[in-house]
């Protein structure tokens, strides 16, 4: 079977660094578009409401395309890990701007009600715990940290795997019922998290089998 | 919507109206779909006539309404807060009958302790009825206990802002008990029942825990997921300030109907 990267053209190694600005942009475009259709009331009665849900979607979405990086490499040969750190801090601004809205739109600063929600409320909690959790992420997206940090880098991004976790569990409470759409988020995140448990096995035998062909050769 | 003569009723209420486009547009009506919008966007093929309503169960007299029979009961300008369980709010200027005053044509019977109400199910009008993902089972059914539903506040509806009732909003009647959490307003009402045990209440069959029988407005009961204590204005303020304002007990209508449930714990009955 031909790798499916062979059907996606290379970019030129000089254009990967506008490339991962273009994704910035692009990446931020819905949170504008939605932004400015609030404001001018393009989103129905109820804008503080679905600007804030919209920005929560888009950033499983991200979370989902960060995790989605890997198993593209691995199983179909695309290497776009070139794009993983803008998707995760794509994703960080999503979050935060979920919650801003939150906190200054749909609360307006009653810090009394935010502070009840998160302890009593079990999906604003988790939610409110993912938020947190990436902050050490986002601090440590970048070459110093990785350099300076080794090992250690990689074991704290797997902080993501948890975060994905929460992410999903928050969108199924926050919802009254499950219906295709929530459904097909929180089934890709539950897919992308079940490829982890399996990768090294599959690796391994992938590994196995291209091996003694090879020696045949 | 065809317009509707009303009589000026007995309940004045001086709120700001929510605008009707607000009223109409943004909506929980889960057979035409989950989102806001869905309702008056994909009800477009519901056919809301011809109509009837069966009215059967412990009744001396059980018959069956058409809907010019309806329309002709005495009709009332009825304005009522809206508080739904999602924590959100409107003003609404109905148009209906209480409730008994149909109830009084079928003779109840004494052993009758519940009224029981349903949707129709039409999955060819209604999108949300088939496919893959549907957000409840149908009918849609709801109860009150038959004090409640003989209440002078308790209405059937049949229209709004002088006009019949859009699809969106249940036409073409509808229940509307305004000291309760909205989804008790039982929409596109096909089948009334009267009984003697608590009936089947689609909310709670769904999740119990969050959505009881009685849901009345409880501001000192919060929902399992988010804080009942306060409400947001759909239509005031717009998207820089939220109009939020306090959540009242029975949602206003404490002097009405607190009486109802004297002796009973409501946050064991929520």
């Amino acid at each position: 079977m031909a790798p499916l990267s062979a059907a996606i053209p290379a970019l030129p190694r000089r254009y990967h660094a506008l490339s991962i600005w273009v994704l910035y942009i692009v990446g931020l475009c819905p949170a504008a578009w939605y932004f400015y259709q609030a404001a001018t009331g393009g989103l129905g009665f109820n804008p503080v409401k679905t600007f804030e849900h919209l920005l929560g979607i888009w950033a499983l979405r991200l979370i989902i395309a960060t995790l989605a990086i890997t198993p593209l490499r691995d199983l179909f040969g695309i290497n776009w890990m070139r794009y993983r750190r803008a998707l995760g801090l794509l994703a960080f601004y999503y979050v935060l701007m979920h919650f801003s809205v939150y906190l200054l739109l749909d609360l307006q600063l009653n810090f009394a009600a935010v502070g009840g929600d998160i302890a009593k409320r079990p999906y604003i909690t988790i939610g409110f715990a993912a938020l947190l959790f990436l902050i050490p992420l986002a601090v440590t997206s970048n070459n110093w940290s990785i350099r300076k940090m080794g090992q250690g880098w990689i074991r704290l991004h797997k902080l993501i795997y948890l975060i994905a976790l929460g992410g999903a569990i928050h969108y199924v409470l926050a919802v009254k019922s499950v219906t295709a759409g929530p459904f097909v988020h929180i089934a890709l995140i539950g897919l992308l998290l079940f490829y982890r448990a399996i990768r090294r096995p599959l690796l391994n035998w992938k590994r196995g089998r291209r091996q003694p062909a090879r020696a045949a050769r | 919507a065809a317009p509707l003569n009303a009589v000026p009723g007995p309940y004045k209420l001086n709120e700001k109206l929510t605008p009707k486009e607000a009223v109409t547009t943004y909506n929980n009506f889960y057979e035409f779909g989950v989102n806001k919008e869905d309702p008056a966007q994909n009800s477009g093929a519901f056919k809301p006539t011809p109509w009837s309503v069966k009215v059967e169960g412990m009744v001396g007299k059980p018959k069956e309404f058409g809907l010019d029979e309806i329309l002709k009961m005495k009709l009332e300008d009825r304005t009522y807060r809206m508080r739904c369980v999602e924590g959100w709010s409107m003003v609404i200027p109905w148009i209906g009958f209480p409730l008994s005053a149909l109830l009084d044509q079928v003779d109840p019977l004494g052993s009758a302790k519940y009224v029981a109400f349903e949707t129709v199910v039409r999955p060819e009008e209604m999108p949300g009825q088939s496919g893959l993902f549907q957000a409840l089972t149908w009918p849609y059914v709801e109860g009150l206990r038959m004090d409640e539903a003989r209440h002078p506040l308790t209405i059937l509806a049949v229209g709004l802002y002088g006009e019949t009732l859009p699809n969106q909003n249940g036409a073409p009647i509808r229940l509307v008990v305004p000291w309760k959490y909205g989804f008790k307003g039982i929409k596109s009402i096909v089948k009334i029942k009267l009984v003697e045990e608590q009936p089947q209440t689609t909310w709670k069959n769904s999740n119990a825990r969050e959505y009881g029988f009685y849901s009345n407005v409880n501001p000192a009961v919060d929902h399992p997921r988010w804080s009942q204590a306060t409400e947001q204005r759909i239509g005031e303020g717009g998207f820089f300030g939220t109009k939020r304002v306090d959540t009242l007990p029975f949602n206003g209508y404490a002097d009405q109907v607190a009486s109802l449930y004297t002796g009973m714990d409501l946050r064991a009955n929520y």
